[in-house]
């Protein structure tokens, strides 16, 4: 209670003797300003006299004024109404097209990460050519009061049947004072690094493997966000979260919100030109009941702790001919709970405490307009102690342990990706990247992919 | 009661603008001159770019957000040149005061007539501008009505200075208009030369200067030159000489060379904005240079 008072005071302190500080400033500066005003009222005067003389001299002369001259000066009060934004379409609309061509040395239906049951959208892309995803981009501001964004995303479900999924449908309230920012409804968390991009912004055709074993590809859900800028050189942002917990990690809740609860701090900064940094630290508490995941499904607390820093380098700050981009993030979990373990007849439950943990790290290098190469490392380890509470009806423990996925046998998962794109413009990618796979206990998978992204419609802005 | 909670509220609020200072963000170097001339020392003028970067293509830095989160004035060319990164910014930054529409959100060229107003949009024809070519800060003339409308926004914005920012005006305009005189004298040597430029984006010093543009090294508007491309440039040259290759400090000079090494045109490389070379310092050294340069290859 101590310390609140004297928060308060000393708050009231910086206010007044700022206030005082400001108006004798304020006193001083109005004299010095009308000093200066007054000398500049006479220069001028007296300058535009002598301008006017010198004119009355050259009249005659003046004449020879050229038509173009007088045209401009015609238009020159004519409001063309440029504006900041592009409100030349509005709503803005862009549809991203991105299918590719994918390839396994192993059978991708039977992906798995050791010691991380697959939750989400965890799994590999099917075989052979694929029309991944069709969005449609919908943003604009929607009044001086807020701006809306929508994503539509087409895909295929596993029947090969045609689904639409509303990816993204959130609000931003634009009024917020004191460096305050918001958002409302569907969004992609803004935990971690990575989380908050759309896939079609990633630079790898694939998620990290800590994106898939600890945010089932990736976080989004229905929620709320709040967040603060400080108003330093330095950058510094202040947000948290809180979400319904419909989604992997937590899933299937039913309460409305509060389920998932995130928060994170970013920072970052410029040195000299020719280098930029972020760097973050995030944590996203998570309450599951019934996760599912594979046969088995998770009842308990998953705390996951996340923290991120990137590095970007452009000759002179002009990234256009090169520029160089270092990415990583490291992700801990802990999760503690019941797993319920299924099969046609049997359902055992084992009681499960996991140490999780995997970072990747990788450099993407554009070594020439509208090239770029890229490497990346992705490496995990789960430390998982499980113990049979009740069999249920299994008659091999082993079978319980195996259908749980949480069994790591021994195999930390790691995977090395090189990739190659190619953008003739800022509309277009196609991309060719080979992934050596270590996800599985059992072999390396090697993975080739050939991917194409195509914008259409209005400029999406290019995120940090 | 969590003790850190009403400090952190304090800190929000008292590091709020309690110094009279203005907070300027301007996202071309033009503007910060035209700002520093027109505030003075009234402001904290903060340029988002250089001259040796193309404003076309800057990433969203997070240091470009602490600065504008702190803004009261954001001074752009707009007209879609900033829409790569500044909306994102404007976004991010948590400053309503500052968003499109609001008092401190200053688009350039919204005081001036914009040319080359494409007649299609049409992505094919590479990156183009939907309301016309936005670098309106190569014809001198047009910081007339910017730098009314810019004193005009400071003085609504700062009141307690507003007699300090007119003055200045009158003081600039004055200076301007004789600085204008004497490049219209000099300017008449150049009418009608031929040049190339790398990039389209000298439309109004051509209008200005009367320069005549045969041809430009991009292909297209933000589409790097191609081999093809140059070679037609080049049997162009063969017939119809320029005097010179016109380019801008940030771009890449290769295609520059290649054309001098083949037809002995000379590359010329303007300064753009200011800070674009050592004697672009100001808005009046800007032009002067630019002119000292062209009336260099002029005969």
């Amino acid at each position: 209670m101590k310390i609140y008072k004297a928060g308060a005071l000393l708050c009231i302190g910086l206010i007044s003797a700022g206030t005082v500080l400001a108006r004798e400033q304020a006193d001083l500066d109005e004299i010095r300003q009308q000093m200066e005003q007054l000398r500049k009222t006479y220069e001028a005067q007296l300058n535009a006299l002598e301008e006017r003389l010198e004119k009355a001299e050259a009249l005659a002369e003046k004449n020879r004024v050229e038509l173009a001259d007088s045209q401009v000066e015609e238009n020159r009060v004519e409001n063309t109404g440029g504006g900041l934004t592009s409100s030349a379409f509005n709503p803005a609309i862009s549809v991203v097209l991105q299918g590719s061509l994918n390839s396994y040395s192993k059978n991708p239906d039977s992906y798995e990460l050791a010691g991380f049951p697959l939750g989400g959208e965890a799994g590999l892309a099917s075989e052979g050519l694929s029309l991944d995803e069709t969005e449609v981009i919908a943003s604009a501001s929607v009044d001086q009061w807020f701006y809306a964004e929508s994503t539509l995303a087409f895909h295929d479900n596993e029947d090969n049947e045609g689904e639409v999924e509303v990816e993204e449908a959130f609000v931003d309230p634009l009024m917020l004072p004191a460096g305050l920012g918001g958002r409302f409804g569907r969004f992609y968390s803004d935990v971690g690094y990575l989380n908050r991009f759309h896939t079609h912004a990633w630079d790898f055709r694939d998620a990290p493997l800590t994106y898939r074993a600890f945010l089932g590809k990736q976080y989004r859900d229905d929620g709320i966000r709040l967040n603060w800028t400080a108003p330093t050189d330095l950058y510094l942002m202040l947000g948290a979260e809180t979400y319904a917990g419909k989604q992997f990690p937590a899933g299937n809740n039913s309460r409305v919100l509060g389920n998932v609860q995130t928060a994170f701090l970013k920072l970052g900064g410029d040195v000299g030109i020719s280098h930029a940094w972020q760097g973050g630290i995030s944590a996203l508490l998570a309450n599951a009941k019934d996760r599912n995941s594979g046969d088995s499904n998770f009842t308990g607390d998953s705390d996951l702790y996340i923290a991120d820093l990137v590095y970007r380098w452009a000759p002179n700050g002009n990234p256009r001919q090169r520029n160089l981009k270092l990415q990583s993030e490291f992700f801990y979990r802990e999760e503690d709970g019941d797993v319920t373990v299924t099969d046609n007849t049997n359902s055992a439950l084992v009681d499960y405490d996991g140490d999780q943990k995997g970072w990747y790290a990788q450099a993407v290098y554009q070594f020439m307009p509208h090239w770029r190469t890229g490497l990346r490392y992705d490496w995990l380890d789960a430390d998982n102690h499980l113990k049979l509470t009740d069999p249920g009806g299994f008659t091999n423990p082993n079978d319980i342990i195996e259908a749980s996925g949480l069994d790591a046998q021994g195999h930390d998962p790691q995977r090395w990706s090189l990739m190659v794109d190619w953008s003739p413009s800022e509309f277009s990618r196609i991309r060719a990247q080979y992934d050596r796979d270590e996800s599985r206990p059992q072999g390396t998978d090697h993975q080739l992919f050939l991917q194409y992204i195509m914008s259409l419609g209005s400029h999406g802005a290019h995120e940090f | 009661m969590r003790p850190w909670l009403p400090l952190l509220l304090c800190f929000m609020f008292t590091s709020l603008p309690l110094h009279a200072e203005l907070h300027i963000f301007t996202c071309e170097p033009e503007w910060a001159a035209l700002a520093r001339e027109l505030a003075g020392d009234k402001a904290d003028i903060f340029t988002a770019t250089t001259a040796q970067q193309d404003v076309h293509y800057i990433q969203a830095r997070p240091s470009l957000i602490a600065r504008l989160r702190r803004a009261e004035l954001v001074v752009c060319t707009g007209a879609d040149l900033e829409i790569g990164w500044l909306p994102l910014l404007l976004r991010r930054s948590g400053n309503a005061s500052v968003l499109p529409g609001a008092a401190g959100n200053f688009a350039a060229s919204s005081y001036v007539k914009m040319l080359e107003k494409p007649k299609t949009l049409d992505r094919s024809e590479g990156d183009i501008h939907p309301e016309g070519n936005p670098h309106i800060h190569l014809d001198p003339r047009n910081f007339v009505p910017i730098a009314k409308a810019l004193s005009d926004r400071l003085a609504s914005l700062d009141a307690d200075h507003a007699a300090s920012y007119r003055a200045n005006e009158a003081d600039f305009l004055q200076r301007w208009e004789k600085a204008l005189q004497t490049w219209d004298q000099r300017k008449a040597g150049l009418k009608g030369m031929p040049i190339v430029v790398y990039h389209d984006a000298w439309i109004y010093l051509n209008h200005w200067l009367g320069l005549q543009q045969l041809a430009e090294l991009e292909p297209k508007p933000g589409i790097p030159p191609t081999s093809s491309h140059l070679s037609s440039v080049l049997s162009l040259m063969q017939q119809q000489p320029a005097r010179a290759i016109v380019y801008a400090p940030y771009q890449d000079i290769r295609a520059v060379q290649w054309l001098n090494k083949k037809t002995g045109i000379p590359g010329l490389g303007l300064p753009f904005t200011v800070g674009g070379n050592p004697q672009a310092k100001d808005l009046f050294t800007l032009f002067d240079s630019t002119l000292d340069l062209l009336l260099g290859v002029s005969e």
